[in-house]
């Protein structure tokens, strides 16, 4: 090669120069090509033309079996659901995204943990659904649609579904415990509060000839407990006060009772072991809200069939539920409220009920027929329009704030503690606070 | 190639490295060649920068910009919902760190986390590359089986250990039953946990370093065998004194490869346990953990921001104490020999 570069002919040139342009061109284009993201599938449509509405869901949320019969009725529209399994996760990519505006669907599912953060401090990256004409918002319950309103009055989702709770129990082993079987007197057991809910417990580990638990876990009882009240983490006025609230301090002792009494199963919620637990029949009682019906019966599977059954809960309460919200990024505004709207219309929150048990969080839906005469037949045919809707009515206004969510999982992880790692009620509620304090410190 | 174009191009003199044009009188001929020339010296005086230059765009926005935004936001109040707005808080994040229980135990558990990791890894990749340096049938297969756990991703890897190590229905749980032993609760455990997550980096890695090791021992002399074997050295005796010594640079590599993928500890512990707590007690959670919490789980980009570059300061002492170590070492056996 030495010698053919002293007579250098064009090719050689031309082609080191053209290398030398691609690799730069390489390079900045490269570059140029990360400041550009992709926009989650809302292009297409503006005016008369195909549009495609990319809807952004988490968990066991899924609106896929309606979405055929809005495409027929609306054949110019096609909608694309992106689904993440957990939560956390979901919600760590909406809130890195929502800022940029870039990989955002056209329609986003929030959890009512972080609703509040959404409506206020994030509330200027959503539509504000007063303004738009697409929305009717009048049929939702009122404390559903205040939870999506912000201090200055903008409401930016649609409620989907709440969670009234109930306590799913197993008749077989509440049979071999010499307990009643019948979700009525089953209910009756409990009437009086959650203590009469413990002291059942302690006569079933007392009887129960297995080597079965009778809660699942320490945390879902705090959470069962926690949500019959209104003001838990945060005051009215926005105060923390979870360290002297009358909801956290009964949840807590309630969930450390089931903790000492060794009554619970030790579960991680939502963990691998918990749902084999499920599909085991581990453990005989549960608290759960509507939507965790699905849960149970895809986790226990169809040994658990006919053997779940639904009683309703010592106190009314509400454990979740979520909203539809359309971000301002979305190309595709007025088309992606239509669909919100649509969705978590009285019709298909009914629907989605008898479907998929998720209790509408629209009053006109749940005063309907379809949901008032609704029974499941996996949980031995029972009447969970009627036990959820007597546990709705009760529901109190539950008053969410920005860290709600983090607040929550450091608490239950405290019972953790106390269930998993022997650790004293008293040590372990310390060792929360200091978790909390820290988390909340700037 | 460069040693070409300086050959091709003394850039001083008339006409350069272009093709010989002195008997065209011509003035217009000669200034052609002269531009030509002029283009022949821009481009060998500018084009290997443009070669080089995609690693530098590269290294400058993936590199360099993140690690100095990350180290400017560090030293403000800045939140995950609104990155933009930073408010200047001087060295308050930093500061905080220093009393902060859970950074130190971050940190804490980083270090075990690394020892019961690495130590056994490497010394079983030490004896395993031993074993396939000698003649064996099939050896091929051997080291490429060795390799395929680190083919495999870490997401499925722990998903896989985390059910293994499950407390109710977890098979070693399940084998250890068979031999009388209780349940025990590796996730809940802080010792246990930790034990649990350094297998599956034991599990994920050995093979790696074990090629590294065996690639290193292939290249040792015979003769230093040979010769060590007319003294009369046994097997035991020849892998002490002549592969070991031999590997010694190899062994400081891997050992700083380890180091530093140690302490940025992060995907095994999150999947293990499936929340960036790292357990209810942050028992396993390593300093990527909680930055992670922090950052994400808490929207304190600036505390994250600061967690990141003691990390990065930390790597630095350590890669400073190697390089005493290495120097020490390399001046002992100078010595000796």
């Amino acid at each position: 090669m030495r010698r053919t570069t002293r007579t250098p002919h064009r090719h050689s040139r031309t082609s080191r120069a053209v290398a030398a342009g691609i690799a730069a061109a390489l390079g900045t284009s490269l570059l140029a090509a990360c400041g550009s993201d992709d926009n989650g599938g809302g292009d297409g449509g503006n005016g008369s033309g195909d549009v495609t509405i990319s809807v952004g869901v988490f968990g066991q949320m899924d609106f896929t079996e309606l979405y055929d019969e809005y495409m027929d009725e609306n054949p110019h529209v096609k909608i694309e659901q992106n689904s993440i399994q957990e939560n956390r996760d979901y919600y760590q990519q909406l809130i890195t995204r929502l800022p940029t505006g870039s990989g955002l669907s056209d329609i986003q599912a929030i959890e009512v943990d972080n609703i509040y953060e959404m409506a206020n401090d994030l509330g200027q990256y959503w539509v504000n659904l007063n303004d738009s004409e697409h929305a009717d918002l009048d049929h939702f319950v009122e404390w559903k649609r205040d939870q999506a309103t912000s201090q200055d009055g903008r409401t930016i989702g649609f409620g989907t579904d709440i969670g009234p709770m109930a306590i799913c129990y197993r008749t077989d082993r509440f049979e071999e415990a010499g307990l009643p079987t019948d979700r009525e007197e089953v209910g009756q057991l409990w009437a009086d509060d959650w203590a009469q809910y413990i002291e059942v417990g302690e006569r079933f580990m007392e009887n129960t000839p297995s080597d079965i638990a009778y809660v699942d876990s320490a945390g879902g009882m705090f959470n069962a407990v926690l949500n019959s009240f209104s003001e838990q983490m945060y005051s009215a006025d926005g105060e923390v006060i979870y360290q002297e609230s009358e909801a956290v301090q009964n949840a807590w002792d309630l969930g450390v009772a089931v903790a000492e009494a060794e009554m619970s199963a030790g579960q991680d919620q939502f963990s691998e072991e918990w749902n084999r637990a499920f599909s085991n029949g581990d453990f005989a009682t549960i608290s759960c809200p509507a939507w965790m019906l699905a849960y149970i019966q895809d986790k226990a599977g169809q040994d658990g069939e006919g053997n779940w059954d639904v009683a309703a809960a010592p106190r009314p309460a509400n454990w979740g539920g979520s909203f539809l919200a359309v971000p301002e990024a979305s190309k595709n505004q007025d088309e992606a409220v239509k669909l919100a709207n649509w969705l978590t219309a009285p019709e298909q929150q009914a629907k989605l009920f008898n479907t998929q048990g998720n209790f509408p969080s629209s009053a006109t839906a749940q005063d309907s027929p379809d949901v008032q005469d609704t029974t499941h037949d996996y949980f031995r045919g029972a009447p969970i329009g009627q036990i959820f809707s007597d546990a709705a009515q009760g529901i109190p206004t539950i008053i969410v704030g920005p860290r709600n969510q983090t607040i929550r999982e450091s608490l239950t992880d405290g019972l953790v503690m106390i269930e998993q790692q022997g650790e004293s009620p008293d040590d372990a509620w310390d060792a929360t606070v200091r978790r909390i304090e820290n988390a909340l410190a700037d | 190639m460069t040693t070409d174009h300086r050959a091709a191009a003394p850039p001083t003199k008339l006409g350069g490295a272009a093709p010989p044009t002195a008997s065209s009188p011509d003035p217009k001929e000669q200034r052609r060649a002269r531009r030509r020339s002029r283009r022949y010296m821009r481009d060998t005086k500018w084009s290997p920068y443009a070669f080089i230059a995609p690693f530098f765009l590269f290294f400058g926005a993936f590199g360099l910009f993140p690690l100095i935004f990350t180290g400017w936001a560090s030293l403000h109040r800045v939140t995950l919902q609104q990155p933009t707005t930073m408010e200047w808080a001087g060295l308050h994040n930093y500061t905080r760190l220093l009393s902060d229980e859970f950074f130190w135990n971050a940190l804490r558990n980083t270090f075990t986390i690394g020892l019961i990791a690495t130590v056994p890894q490497l010394l079983m990749a030490l004896m395993l590359a031993h074993l396939l340096n000698y003649k064996l049938r099939n050896s091929m297969f051997f080291r490429v089986a060795m390799l395929t756990p680190y083919a495999t991703s870490v997401a499925a890897a722990t998903l896989v250990f985390a059910m293994l190590y499950g407390r109710d229905y977890g098979m070693i749980n399940w084998a250890l039953g068979l031999v009388g032993i209780d349940k025990i609760a590796w996730e809940a455990g802080t010792w246990t946990s930790q034990f649990a997550v350094s297998t599956i980096v034991i599990w994920r890695w050995t093979g790696y370093n074990t090629l590294i090791y065996l690639a290193a021992m292939q290249a040792v002399p015979n003769d230093l065998y040979e010769s060590a074997a007319l003294d009369g050295a046994s097997r035991w005796q020849q892998f002490i004194h002549v592969t070991i010594p031999s590997l010694r640079p190899t062994i400081l590599f891997t050992v700083v490869v380890s180091t530093i993928g140690a302490t940025q500890l992060f995907g095994e512990p999150l999947l293990f346990g499936g929340t960036p707590s790292g357990g209810s007690q942050h028992q396993y959670q390593t300093l990527g953990l909680h930055l992670y919490e922090v950052g994400w789980s808490f929207y304190n980009l600036g505390r994250a921001s600061a967690i990141a570059w003691a990390m990065f300061l930390i790597l630095i002492i350590i890669g400073l104490l190697y390089w005493a170590v290495a120097r020490w070492i390399g001046r002992s056996t100078g010595k000796g020999a």
